[in-house]
């Protein structure tokens, strides 16, 4: 880029209409590993292909995708730091919900609050933007729940007059730009490989809402294994989480895929590109190194 | 309502809430709340908070009033920011948040009851200390010692809208016989799927009516 000047504060506009700052927190995250989130039809996958920046650190530790509340979760791509204030606000946000309304965040509305703060960031010059893209991942209870800390429950036969034909509650995924744009999303992905990411979870058509949140998350370590590089990047760590419904594996809430299950993934995934790889190489010829 | 020496108000009423319809009658497609009390006043101690969201007060008037408008604000506010009406356990949640961590100094008894579409009809009561219970019917104010009685043996699950509303009506008018401090009219809203309908009964006519005109 030309230098004008226009780049270095942020919250200042350029001529032709750009937020610099705002530009050059998207290429952190350009950096980042890929993170990947997929709302699959009774629950949510989040994966995130963690860098090993040292064989000094401990496996399995440095976790990259947090908790905020017992059901959504969320996973961050770009600036470290960055992404732990994020998490750190996003965890007052569910807790004051809870606070004041007793019941547990709605994921569309912490996206929005959120998506608000990242906003915010991007007003003022003594500030300077996220450098994240976030993903965040949640499950609304399709069951009525009580008021936090309430006594007794009513009458035996439930209340009338409802209107059984509601649907609420469910699956939620939303992803949080550096610019503090959000859409909802079927399958959302961010990072380094989030091209071929994004490629990937397109095939899967999300939006039938047929795949299950098993095959959500066999998907989500092949798309992770896709789009890391061997032959450029480092090695890397596979860390993924997941949210069900009620009647699914996790009754609703956040948790860390199982050990065993994400290991049978991973060996899914490798399986799968290595089949890839012998196609490429009947078809091209050319020997591809591990 | 007789004046206490602290110059505060002493209770003034009654306040029953009851759940419900029995499905499979004729109403069936609709949850009902009835939340009656007594009082001498016109507007009377039943406040909407929200359209299908009523609040009914006993204990300081002055109180009462006080968190019943925060929570009507807040509400209010709710309803404008997240684009959905609010539920009645949120209403009930901010009652409780503010009656609680604020015991020492309110004198509220309060009995939050509502309608939405997802949870149907509902009854909660806070009483003085700022405990949250769900419960079938609530009933509270200085007539409702009284009333005990009546209303566990009358009450039934699955009344009719006629049925809860004569309901109400019987334990009011015996609380109102026994307690020298309860008195006057009948106050009462029904809330359904339709709205919220008001009813009096006035005593001139041993509150037959005129009910809901």
């Amino acid at each position: 880029m030309v230098r004008t000047g226009y780049d270095l504060s942020n919250s200042v506009f350029s001529p032709d209409g750009r937020n610099f700052q705002v530009e050059y927190a998207t290429k952190a995250v350009e950096n980042g590993g890929t993170a990947i989130g997929i709302r699959c039809k009774d629950g949510v996958v989040l994966a995130v292909e963690k860098i090993i920046t040292s064989k000094l650190l401990k496996p399995g530790t440095n976790k990259r995708i947090a908790t905020v509340d017992k059901h959504v979760g969320v996973v961050s791509s770009g600036l470290v730091p960055d992404g732990r204030h994020f998490v750190s606000r996003a965890r007052d946000e569910a807790s004051s919900w809870r606070r004041f309304i007793k019941s547990p965040i709605p994921t569309s509305i912490i996206a929005s609050r959120l998506g608000s703060y990242v906003q915010m960031y991007t007003l003022y010059s003594s500030v300077r933007p996220f450098g994240v893209t976030t993903i965040i991942g949640g499950w609304d209870s399709e069951e009525e729940l009580p008021v936090d800390g309430q006594v007794g429950s009513g009458p035996k036969m439930g209340a009338g007059g409802k209107d059984e034909s509601l649907r609420s509650g469910g699956p939620g995924l939303y992803m949080i730009e550096p610019s503090g744009l959000y859409w909802g999303y079927y399958g959302a992905a961010t990072g380094k490989g989030r091209q071929v990411a994004k490629g990937e979870l397109e095939k899967l058509n999300l939006q039938n809402g047929t795949l299950s949140l098993l095959e959500g998350v066999k998907e989500a370590a092949r798309i992770i294994y896709v789009a890391h590089d061997d032959s450029k990047d480092k090695d890397f760590e596979l860390e993924m989480t997941w949210i069900s419904g009620k009647d699914g594996p996790t009754k609703g809430r956040h948790e860390e895929v199982p050990a065993k299950l994400r290991e049978e993934a991973e060996k899914a995934a490798k399986k799968a590109l290595e089949g890839e790889d012998e196609e490429d190489d009947s078809s091209k010829g050319d020997k591809m190194e591990e | 309502m007789d004046m206490r020496k602290t110059g505060m108000l002493n209770e003034d009423g009654i306040h029953i809430d009851m759940d419900h319809l029995k499905k499979g009658e004729v109403n069936a497609d609709r949850e009902l709340r009835i939340q009656e009390r007594t009082a001498e006043r016109p507007l009377g101690p039943t406040l909407p908070i929200e359209s299908r969201i009523s609040s009914l007060r006993s204990g300081s008037a002055a109180d009462t009033q006080a968190v019943a408008d925060i929570v009507q604000y807040n509400l209010e506010q709710f309803g404008v920011e997240y684009d959905m009406p609010p539920t009645t356990q949120t209403a009930a949640a901010m009652f409780q948040e503010l009656c609680y961590h604020n015991k020492d100094r309110l004198s509220a008894g309060m009995i939050i009851a509502g309608y939405d579409p997802r949870h149907g009809g509902q009854v909660y009561s806070i009483p003085l200390g700022g405990s949250l219970h769900k419960q079938s019917y609530a009933i509270g104010g200085s007539g409702s010692t009284y009333i005990y009685g009546y209303c566990d043996a009358n009450w039934r699950e699955g009344m009719t809208e006629e049925e809860g509303v004569n309901f109400v009506k019987g334990a009011l008018q015996e609380a109102i016989k026994w307690d020298g401090s309860s008195g006057g009219v009948i106050r009462m809203v029904v809330l359904t799927a339709k709205g919220a309908v008001r009813h009096l009964y006035l005593p001139d006519n041993g509150y037959t009516g005129p009910g809901t005109k």
